[in-house]
């Protein structure tokens, strides 16, 4: 069987929601800029890519009708290459890189170019609709919540009090300050040019890097109110009845970011490396989605884990670094927890509570995050995992080659 | 026509007065509603029409609403059908009522109504059919709303479809999930109705509506229609529909389809047109009234309650009769909100205590609950001075020889009861009856102390007695027919709900909800985690959780009864987990309930309250571990079988005798899950057969509280139900 590898991996810097830099550039560009910058950078001739897909979550607006088709045709690729977009909610783009690595795999696709788009600050969270919080057949027989609640649950019912968040949090924007501060993301990053072609973000604007545990602990807690005035807490009890009542310890704070954000990860068979010139960085070693329960919503990863580990022939142990999407605190708490992982290899760069979360878009930004991380320590397997909404994950395991 | 009349005016306007004979209220039967039929042809097809004007012959009601009574017979033929046949029959017959609104306002001509009294559910849904809508401002009884959800029912003529239309879903969701009734000036602001004017005024105002709105069409048959607040994926409709799933999950867990279907009807009935909203309506108003809840709801809380707030327990041979003044004995909590209620309901109390100081107290809480009343508009102070005026506080026990009746609430000691028995019956009249407010002590003992003991009964009121609405009467060994009937006069009165029941330790209501709160030690002791316990009893229906029901009553109160069973039948009395758990919680913790801050709960200053973490310690074997943890839906089972088979033995000894009365007490009583109808109807819709099977499997691993009585196993044998064996309901088909 052909093996699916990965070539190149980067995105932009992510532009902070309020008074943020990305907020004058359109999504498009956004991603143009991004299928530009790999072809470019690999000196690809674009008539070897067969395919572009990419994530983004609230296709609508000047994100909708397949805004991948879009960024092709602006990008300029070749006429024959294709586009289209893809909704794993936060997992978007790794399940795009994963559906990449199978167009390889199964000998569809020489060469893919696999990422996503989220332009939150322009196309808000939500503005997509969608009967899943509001056809009663779903929202009421399921007992859907929103997700901070789901994370608020995932703390009360695993243990994870306010200070255990805070200090995660803490902890993600001193790592995510020192691997800027260190260049670490230097290679993978590709600023942002405006309407003239300047540059108008390089850096991730959402950052904190002062951040200590008083300041997080001013914040008020960010879906208490709204929960407890319409009951999403008793809601979400009735699927957890051993749980008196929600700790909700969740703030802006310790919460991913809204951030406006792009990425591309260029996948292909060994042999279209080979033809095109190009040296490959890592290979996919297994992939998986899965579904899980959906009122807790956030805990796929295990799950997830687990299948992309059984697939690999792995063990926890195997792996050399974690990439888990930090949409909420105690999500990766519960995942250190539930596999006993030293936090020292998950997430060693920060993540998105510092550099926040473009949902579309996150999923490849991760997985170049660990290659990139895998190659600076000189070490081999990295899984990438994110928790996704309705209840689902989305993993991918890589071995650099 | 035997409904309706009309008069053509010499403008050609179409006066429709809707007057049944022989009926106190307006209702919408299928003769009815056959009649409006035949209206809207008279209106469509006569050229003298020029538009048309509705409204009521009865100063008590424009329309209460559907016949709840004789939804049942469309059952009839059904019953024999496949489940789909079934379906589509029902949806058929019921979907009759909106074509013929919908063939209403889309007639070609103008109508409007006139709405001079009451309009509830189908009453105010022939008006949402209609054009315009006036209401009198001057009837202080003229109510608005669709209540049907609250009987288990959804507005299945077209509610659920225009009123969203007219005043936007949030709105609309808030008349319709918890049966809310509004005022015409309320109705007016919401924009239900067009205008409010003097009921003399009514006919003509509208009429000149009519006559100026030759083209009236209805809102949502006009081009340029937007719903108000707009549909379910408009941005701002979107957060009306977010939010009120939540709600009402919250309130209902999930256990009222009622609720359920009126959500969807909104929700997927808002992003279609009319007609296609009207169909799905329909949908699933045909699924709701083949769903038990539907069919035990509307036969505990609507009929068989109404059956027994007009005393329908009342002996055969006995008349109803005036109960004009009464004396309360005792202005505690419970005699001074007798003597509240009392007032309220235009009777003249004689409020007797042993000083006067005490008795003017239980007067002062009248008084409290009256400026309450007054502060939040329900009512005028004149009103409430007249009130008060009839509580007279006294120490005379003299007061007692013109009252129709005496209630006793005093502390519940056997020698004071006797005493004052005594004292009372020496100035009271021959046929004035003794009603004794005990909740513990057996009426037969109490009566012994009575010179007339064929007058003494029991009036089991609940607390707090202004909110609770069910009254049991206590029949004693001597209690006659008579002192029954004069009884049911008084709560009938005050309008509570009587239920007759026998005399045994508990009565019926608290020797049922003891096997509730005993199942919470249970599980307690069995290592079910406290919190599941608590959530897991809410999810089944119950209102409070078993430990917090204790709190509430007092964790003491259970302990003296407790130690008073042992002092009477010694220490093999008192075995089993409620007893260690409520000792322990008394004398090594100190922890009374909420009355003391600390119970099963601990109750903080800002009114929260928080389970006791070393409520561990009560679990024999330890606290289970997570995966050993039972499911909701066994606990559930659990707590609704061990409070349905308490009460099918208080039938099987004759405790209680009619269903109706078992039912509607243990829903108002101790609040058991209204949606099953109550815990005879539990029984019923599981099926005897099933029911006994599974208590069988629980009294084998869960101890005798799941121990049938023999009647229950005869019914299964049988293949009987408590309303086919012992039912006095007129059979619905």
């Amino acid at each position: 069987m052909t093996e699916a590898y990965i070539y190149d991996a980067i995105r932009t810097p992510r532009g902070k929601k309020k008074n943020g830099s990305l907020h004058e550039i359109t999504a498009l560009q956004l991603a143009t800029q991004q299928l530009e910058a790999v072809r470019d950078r690999n000196g690809l001739d674009t008539t070897l890519v067969d395919d572009v897909i990419l994530g983004c979550v609230t296709p609508v607006g000047e994100e909708g009708a397949n805004i991948a088709r879009s960024a092709v045709i602006n990008a300029n690729y070749a006429e024959s290459t294709a586009g289209f977009q893809i909704n794993r909610f936060c997992a978007s783009a790794l399940e795009a890189c994963n559906l990449g690595a199978a167009k390889v795999i199964c000998g569809e696709a020489d060469f893919v170019v696999a990422g996503g788009v989220e332009a939150m600050s322009r196309v808000p969270m939500g503005s997509d609709g969608g009967a899943m919080g509001v056809d009663p057949e779903i929202a009421f027989d399921h007992n859907i919540v929103p997700q901070g609640v789901s994370a608020d649950l995932i703390a009360t019912k695993y243990g994870f009090s306010r200070d255990d968040v805070d200090a995660y949090a803490v902890e993600s924007q001193k790592r995510a300050a020192k691997a800027w501060k260190e260049g670490r993301f230097k290679n993978s990053v590709v600023p942002v040019k405006d309407q003239l072609g300047l540059t108008i973000l390089d850096h991730d604007e959402h950052m904190r890097p002062g951040t200590d545990m008083q300041s997080l602990g001013g914040l008020n807690s960010a879906f208490q109110a709204l929960s407890e005035f319409i009951g999403l807490d008793n809601v979400a009890i009735q699927k957890y009845p051993e749980v008196e009542y929600i700790n909700f310890v969740h703030t802006g704070g310790n919460s991913s970011g809204i951030v406006d954000g792009a990425s591309a990860v260029l996948i292909g068979s060994k042999e279209a490396g080979e033809k095109a010139g190009l040296k490959p960085r890592a290979k996919f070693r297994s992939m998986a989605s899965i579904g899980s329960e959906p009122t807790i919503m956030l805990t796929g990863p295990i799950a997830v884990t687990e299948k992309a580990l059984k697939k690999a022939g792995m063990e926890v142990g195997d792996i050399d670094l974690f990439e888990l999407n930090e949409a909420f605190a105690s999500v990766v708490l519960r995942h250190m927890q539930a596999f006993d992982i030293d936090p020292a290899i998950m997430n060693v760069n920060g993540g998105a509570i510092a550099m926040g979360h473009p949902l579309g878009a996150t999923g490849a930004m991760i997985l170049g995050t660990v290659l990139d991380e895998l190659e600076r320590t000189g070490k081999q397997t990295g899984l990438a995992t994110l928790c996704v909404g309705g209840g689902m994950g989305t993993a991918t395991i890589i071995e650099r080659v | 026509m035997k409904h309706f009349t009309i008069d053509i005016d010499k403008d050609g306007i179409a006066l429709v007065t809707f007057n049944s004979p022989d009926a106190t209220m307006n209702v919408l039967s299928p003769e009815v509603l056959g009649e409006i039929g035949e209206v809207t042809k008279t209106i469509a097809d006569n050229d003298a029409i020029k538009g048309a004007v509705i409204t009521s012959g009865k100063d008590n009601s424009f329309c209460a609403g559907a016949d709840l009574s004789g939804l049942g017979s469309i059952f009839g033929e059904a019953a024999k059908m496949s489940e789909d046949e079934r379906s589509a029959a029902l949806y058929k017959e019921l979907f009759k009522i909106n074509d013929i609104f919908r063939s209403l306002e889309t007639c070609g001509k103008p109508v409007a109504a006139a709405i001079n009294a009451l309009a509830l559910g189908g009453g105010l849904e022939i008006t949402l059919a209609c054009h315009y809508r006036i209401a009198a401002s001057d009837n202080p009884k003229l109510k608005l709303g669709l209540p049907e959800a609250m009987v288990g029912v959804l507005p299945g003529g077209g509610g659920t479809q225009r009123l969203p239309r007219l005043i936007g879903a949030m709105n609309a969701f808030d008349l319709m999930m918890q049966g809310k009734m509004i005022n015409a000036d309320k109705a007016l602001a919401l924009g239900v109705i067009h205008e409010t004017a003097p009921g003399a005024e009514l006919v003509e105002k509208a009429k000149a509506w009519v006559k100026a709105n030759p083209d009236a069409k209805q809102p949502w048959d006009q081009e340029k229609f937007r719903i108000p607040g707009g549909g379910p994926y408009h941005p701002k409709g979107a957060q009306t529909f977010m939010g009120v799933a939540p709600m009402i999950r919250k309130n209902t867990y999930g256990n009222y389809p009622a609720q359920r279907y009126i959500m969807s009807c909104v929700y997927e009935g808002l992003q279609v047109d009319i007609d296609a909203g009207l169909r799905i309506e329909c949908r699933y108003f045909t699924k709701l009234m083949q769903r038990p809840e539907s069919r035990n709801m509307i036969r505990s809380i609507f009929l068989s309650k109404q059956a027994l707030d007009k005393a329908g327990a009342r002996p055969a041979g006995q008349k109803k009769g005036p109960i004009n003044k009464i004396a309360v004995i005792g202005a505690g909590f419970m005699g001074a909100g007798i003597a509240y209620v009392s007032a309220m309901a235009g009777i003249e109390v004689a409020l007797v205590d042993v000083d006067i100081a005490g008795a003017e107290k239980g007067k002062a809480f009248a008084q409290k609950e009256l400026a309450k009343r007054v502060s939040r508009k329900k009512m005028d102070q004149a009103k409430a001075d007249a009130i008060l005026a009839r509580i007279t506080p006294t120490t005379d026990y003299s007061v007692m020889k013109d009252v129709d009746l005496v209630v006793e609430a005093v502390f519940e000691n056997r020698e004071l009861k006797a005493k004052i028995t005594k004292m009372a019956e020496e100035h009271m009249r021959e046929d004035a009856v003794f009603g004794s407010n005990t909740s513990t002590l057996p009426i037969s003992g109490l009566a012994e102390a009575s010179k007339r003991p064929e007058n003494f009964i029991g009036i089991h009121f609940f607390s707090p007695v202004h909110k609770m609405m069910l009254v049991e009467l206590i029949v004693g060994d001597k209690t006659s027919d008579y002192a029954i009937s004069r009884a049911l006069d008084f709560v009938t009165k005050i309008k509570k709900t009587p239920i007759v029941v026998s005399d045994t330790r508990g009565f019926y209501a608290n020797r049922c909800v003891m096997r509730y709160i005993e199942q919470g030690m249970a599980l307690l002791s069995e290592g079910v985690l406290p919190a599941l316990i608590e959530n897991s009893a809410r999810m089944a229906g119950m209102p409070v959780g078993p430990l917090s029901l204790q709190d509430e009553v007092a964790i003491d109160l259970g302990y003296k009864i407790i130690k008073q069973t042992e002092a009477d039948l010694g220490p093999d009395a008192i075995e089993g987990p409620t007893a260690q758990i409520l000792i322990a919680m008394v004398e090594k913790y100190d922890r009374k309930g909420r009355k003391n801050g600390k119970g099963f709960y601990d109750y903080s200053e800002d009114g929260k309250k928080r389970l006791w973490p070393g409520l561990s310690e009560f679990a024999l074997n330890g606290v289970l571990p997570e995966d050993e943890q039972p499911t909701p839906a066994y606990l559930k089972e659990r707590i609704l079988y061990a409070q349905a088979i308490e009460a099918a033995r208080c039938m099987a000894e004759g405790i209680v005798k009619d269903p109706r009365e078992a039912d509607v007490g243990s829903i108002l009583g101790w609040g058991f899950a209204p949606y099953t109808g109550g815990v005879l109807s539990y029984i019923d819709t599981i099926g005897a057969d099933a029911f006994v099977k599974r208590a069988d499997e629980l009294a084998k691993t869960s101890g005798p509280a799941y121990a049938v009585p023999d009647l229950l196993r005869e019914m299964a044998k049988n293949g009987e139900t408590f309303y086919g064996r012992f039912g006095k309901e007129k059979k619905a088909a």
